[in-house]
């Protein structure tokens, strides 16, 4: 008795009120995605409105049972959940059906499962605790090689069972890392390399004016050389390098300019001669002055001059078609509406004429008339920015960031390695999906079929997150029931 | 807390949030807020909306018969997704289509570039207006052929084989009417011709629309928030003509085997009582799916039954512009009633010789307009033209012009109905080009004395000028509708024209036009003792072909009736055919009946067959499909 007191005294409020509002505003969506013509009674199991409220009603049951598990309990069994879970991923290759293409479900008569989702959960907890360990750091070798086992082992059983969407979730846990001492310039030359990738793929093909070069290029190469210019200047904390720098961009250029008048110039190619300069300049410099860091900035360029022009290779040879379909689609190179831009341009339609107070409550033309596929599951989304307009789904976005904020001072509040590691690789996997899903329905990010945390219909996503959230909130109390 | 520096890393962490959540907000406000099209998409996407087509307005004649009228008719649709076990062989026979034909139209169906709207859940037309004994035949076995459904539709019908030309027809618009009117869309049904045109918005009515639930797979998901923004169609309005269709069935009756036009008009209204052009066709037969074939063959007809000759056709007035000289050459001051010409078989002036024939001579005004003298108005018109009152022949030339224009001449004059031929009066240009700058004189042109030469006039101007001869002194322009229910004719239609002719001098061309049908040229033209006739014959010289008969007259001489003009192509004199078809006409309008003593003469006239190998309009039948 004393203990229940304790433990609804000691649960953050908060991340509660936040999950119910949640779990209720997703039901609504639920039920008007799903919401037919015909449909006349509200709680039917039949529909997936009244299936997803068994769904909700289960994931009390299992959250319920969770708080009153001790915490240790997770802490001390995470690695054979971690061991379970792999063994599980890699039956699941062989014995699940064929599912729209992918070997993830397991299927128990009429109950469907799928394992990856568990993955999540048993990365986080068993990283949890392998950082934890005393004398775990970052900048030991060893154990960043099992760190990355520990991450990329469910990763490639998952990319096995051909659900690479789900797979890609595990690089959110680099995020965590971050929090826990990877050095932040990786985090930084990853994005711009994502971002370079990005310019270069969809703008390779385009002219510039009167066809000298290709813009993709150039815009890339001009990236690629400013930030050459700034490391420097960053480096050395004076202009005198980055002036010459300038000058011989300035120059390069002005050349290839009075040479167009009488030869035809490709800019892009003036960018590249620049960047190749420059890069042997700072070698020179790195053999003449002895600082490493030259030749890091030097290597950053080539490096990425490299993966820029490697990009069209990687795109057109390395990627399959589904996945350069859905990577075209997303950057513009495709205007298809019929074909893989279809799901994409009628999430666009639904979301954009929803307008700022939105449609209302199942008055929704798009979502009702299915026009969005898969409208209550990936692309719930759909339902709340036609029914709810720019005001519902900015609230849902904020809710939330308001969730993470709050899972971020849970993890800072305590002096918990294990509770810290375990809470950003929850915040890390929630604001991926949130990025992904939320991203893909408003056409910025590729089509990946992952759920919206606390708002797809469905029992696996929504049990899986609820598990997470509530052994978070379990750990949350033992912290606080320790130190009271 | 073992690294301390790494603790503020949870600032980034949270700032990559903000940034996330900040970026898809600015996302969400330009595709919500600043962007209206996707409603618009949203909506294009999910209601469908069914026009709900009006019946258009009825046509009467002036005594209320019905003339046209709309009956269904039966557009095979087809709906790809729900054929099957379709017996092909069976459904074309009973259609009465080949299996080519079949293959093709469900070829042309489904291709996306000619039928822009093709879904495989929605009808789609397959034939449209079947005949009906197709439609009973087709109705019987419908079941056997699933994904096939008869959707109704109305087609004009006509209740008299009569005035087609004047009616017009319907077909389905054209891509520019399209492009210039939204109200339009493709597969719409439009007045193409006749009054069906030139009243076409009002005939019409207003399309309704019933706005459906469609969703992406096609299917019709009912209606939406239970029809509150339907719109009923607003059923077109019922026009009355001015014609009297029995009148009218007189005129072509007459008119057949010859080509020519009669124009009847009510003087003091300017509303049109008959409108005759020969040959013509029958309405009934420019409806439905042999429409295009039969339009092809009429429009390579060499006697031209689709051109309105009463409003199109283009003659030398010949005799009758004589009624219009005589009144400028009084109001002139040339001319008196009493000024008298002799003529000797003729006028010559040296080797140039205008014919004339025999009559008694000389000739007072009305004597000449009764005997149609040549010689008197070729005389009186140079005297006009040299008169001493003007400096030069290019300046009485257009004293002349001006008012002949003000009597309706070489202009269009605005009749409702479409196509109006303006007619050919010259200028001083055509004389200048023809002969050289001032170097012609009035003997040049002395043939616009008699309605000759140059001059060219439509039926209908020809009929306005006896209109206004009857009215001594005004014309109405003329039209055909009476009246629109719940609306008023154009107000243009109710101006009286006056011409600058002082009423007097209208009397003594009357009185001429009265003793040409006592003693004069157009004596045929007379009937009954009770109602005064007056008339005037025309021959108008058509060289190298046969001249055209043509008259026009009036009755009663005192509060006219009827003004009526009638014209026989390459038929000879006016009197031969003109004068006895327009006096028919006018006695029919006026008693109702022809009186026994003349119905031999509309014997004769009805069965005079002046087109060879060319019989009544009736002989040409529909195509064989």
């Amino acid at each position: 008795m004393v203990r229940k007191i304790q433990l609804s005294h000691l649960l953050d409020k908060w991340v509660i009120l936040i999950f119910l509002l949640m779990i209720i505003f997703g039901w609504f969506n639920v039920y008007g995605a799903s919401y037919g013509f015909h449909q006349t009674n509200f709680w039917s199991f039949e529909y997936r409105s009244g299936k997803q409220l068994i769904w909700i009603a289960c994931a009390f049951v299992i959250g319920g049972v969770i708080l009153l598990l001790d915490g240790k309990y997770y802490e001390q069994l995470a690695y054979i959940f971690y061991a379970a879970v792999l063994v599980l991923l890699a039956i699941t290759i062989v014995v699940a059906p064929n599912i729209k293409g992918s070997h993830s479900w397991l299927v128990f008569g009429p109950v469907s499962f799928q394992p990856a989702e568990l993955a999540k959960l048993a990365t986080a907890l068993a990283l949890a605790k392998y950082i934890s360990h005393p004398g775990f750091s970052l900048s030991k070798r060893q154990d960043v090689w099992w760190v990355f086992g520990i991450i990329l082992t469910p990763f490639v059983l998952i990319v096995l069972q051909a659900e690479t969407g789900s797979a890609l979730v595990f690089m959110a846990f680099f995020l965590m890392l971050y929090r826990e001492g990877l050095p932040g310039i990786l985090l930084l030359i990853v994005s711009i390399l994502i971002v370079l990738f990005l310019i270069v793929l969809p703008l390779s093909e385009v002219p510039i004016y009167g066809n000298v070069g290709s813009l993709g290029f150039l815009i890339a190469l001009s990236i690629i050389f400013l930030i050459e210019i700034g490391a420097v200047v960053a480096y050395e904390r004076d202009w005198k390098t980055a002036r010459y720098f300038l000058l011989g961009g300035i120059l390069l250029f002005g050349i290839g300019l009075l040479l167009q008048m009488s030869y035809d110039v490709l800019f892009n190619q003036i960018a590249l001669i620049l960047v190749i300069l420059s890069s042997l300049y700072l070698i020179f410099l790195f053999i003449y002055k002895r600082k490493r860091a030259y030749i890091w900035i030097a290597l950053f360029a080539i490096g990425a001059t490299v993966v820029s022009f490697s990009g069209d290779y990687f795109f057109d040879h390395v990627l399959e078609q589904h996945q350069r379909t859905r990577i075209e689609v997303v950057l513009g190179m495709k205007n298809d509406p019929q074909g893989v831009g279809y799901n994409v341009n009628q999430s666009k339609i639904a979301i954009g004429s929803g307008g700022f107070w939105g449609k209302g409550f199942l008055q929704g033309t798009q979502t009702k008339l299915k026009y969005v596929p898969e409208q209550d599951t990936d692309f719930i989304f759909c339902t709340v920015g036609e029914e709810h307009g720019f005001v519902g789904s900015l609230g849902v976005l904020l809710l939330y960031a308001l969730l993470l904020f709050r899972l971020i001072y849970i993890a800072e509040s305590h002096r918990d390695t294990f509770l810290r590691v375990y809470t950003y690789s929850i915040v890390s996997i929630m604001l991926f999906h949130v990025l992904i899903n939320v991203g893909m329905v408003l056409g910025l990010t590729p089509v990946i079929g992952i759920p919206l945390p606390f708002f797809s219909y469905g029992g696996s996503s929504l049990w899986s997150f609820t598990v997470m959230l509530f052994i978070l909130l379990r750990l949350d109390v033992s912290q606080k029931m320790r130190f009271r | 807390m073992i690294n301390d520096k790494l603790q503020n890393r949870k600032f980034v962490i949270g700032g990559l949030i903000v940034l996330v959540v900040f970026i898809y907000a600015i996302r969400l406000l330009s595709l919500q807020v600043f962007t209206s099209s996707y409603k618009v998409l949203a909506d294009d996407n999910a209601f469908y909306k069914r026009i709900l087509f009006p019946s258009r307005g009825l046509i009467y004649d002036r005594y209320g018969k019905l003339l046209v009228y709309n009956r269904p008719a039966y557009d095979i649709m087809v709906t790809m997704k729900e054929i099957s076990n379709l017996d092909t062989t069976d459904f074309c026979n009973t259609v009465g289509i080949t299996k080519e034909w079949f293959v093709q139209r469900m070829n042309d169906i489904k291709d996306r570039h000619i039928n822009q709207g093709y879904s495989p859940y929605t009808p789609q037309v397959f034939i449209t207006q079947v005949l009906p004994d197709d439609y009973a035949r087709l109705m019987e076995k419908l079941f056997h052929f699933p994904g096939f459904t008869v959707q109704r539709r109305s087609v004009r019908d006509y209740a008299y084989d009569v005035a087609a030309h004047t009616l017009g027809s319907i077909g389905e618009v054209s891509r520019t009417t399209i492009e210039n009117d939204p109200y339009y869309k493709p597969g719409d049904y439009v007045g193409i011709s006749g009054v069906e045109k030139s009243y076409e918005s009002v005939l019409r009515g207003e399309k309704g629309v019933q706005i459906l639930l469609r969703d992406s797979r096609g299917r019709i998901k009912g209606s939406y928030d239970d029809g509150k923004y339907d719109q009923q169609p607003v059923t077109g309005k019922d026009i009355t003509l001015s014609l009297d269709v029995e009148l009218q069935m007189l005129g072509e009756k007459l008119m057949q085997g010859k080509r020519g036009s009669i124009v009847a008009i009510e003087p003091s209204t300017g509303q049109i009582l008959a409108m005759v052009s020969a040959p013509s066709y029958d309405p009934k037969l420019m409806v439905g799916r042999q429409r295009s074939q039969l339009f092809q063959q009429l429009n390579t007809d060499p006697e031209r039954p689709l051109l309105d000759r009463s409003i199109m056709g283009r003659y030398p007035p010949g005799s009758t512009f004589k009624a219009a000289n005589a009144l400028i050459l009084q109001q002139e001051g040339i001319t008196t009633k009493d000024t008298r010409v002799a003529c000797h078989g003729g006028y010559f002036v040296g080797h140039f010789k205008v014919g004339c024939h025999i009559h008694p001579s000389p000739l007072d005004l009305e004597g000449a307009i009764a005997y149609s003298c040549n010689t008197y108005f070729c005389t009186e018109f140079r005297a006009m033209l040299d008169s001493k009152k003007f400096k030069n022949i290019e300046q009485s030339f257009n004293a002349w012009r001006k008012d002949i224009l003000t009597f309706g001449f070489g202009q269009k004059l605005g009749i409702d109905l479409p196509n109006e031929n303006s007619g050919f009066i010259p200028t001083t240009k055509t004389y200048n080009r023809e002969h050289g700058r001032r170097r012609w004189t009035s003997l040049n042109i002395v043939s616009d004395a008699i309605g000759q030469g140059e001059i060219i006039a439509t039926p209908l101007q020809i009929a306005n000028l006896c209109a206004l001869v009857a009215n001594r002194g005004y014309w109405i322009t003329p039209h055909i509708v009476r009246s629109i229910e719940d609306g008023n004719i154009d107000p243009r239609y109710l101006v009286k024209h006056v011409p600058p002719i002082d009423k007097w001098y209208y009397n003594n061309v009357v009185e001429g036009m009265r003793q040409s049908v006592i003693y004069g040229t157009s004596r045929i033209a007379s009937f009954g003792d009770s109602i005064v006739v007056c008339g005037k014959t025309g021959t108008s010289q058509n060289p190298p072909h046969k001249d055209h008969s043509i008259f026009m007259g009036f009755a009663p001489m005192n509060h006219p009736k009827i003004a009526i003009m009638c014209i026989v192509e390459n038929s000879g004199f006016g009197a031969t055919y003109a004068a006895p078809i327009a006096s028919l006409m006018m006695e029919f309008y006026l008693t109702r009946k022809i009186s026994p003593a003349r119905q031999g003469l509309e014997t004769t006239m009805e069965n005079t067959f002046l087109i060879p190998n060319y019989g009544s309009k009736n002989s040409i039948v529909a195509p064989a499909r």
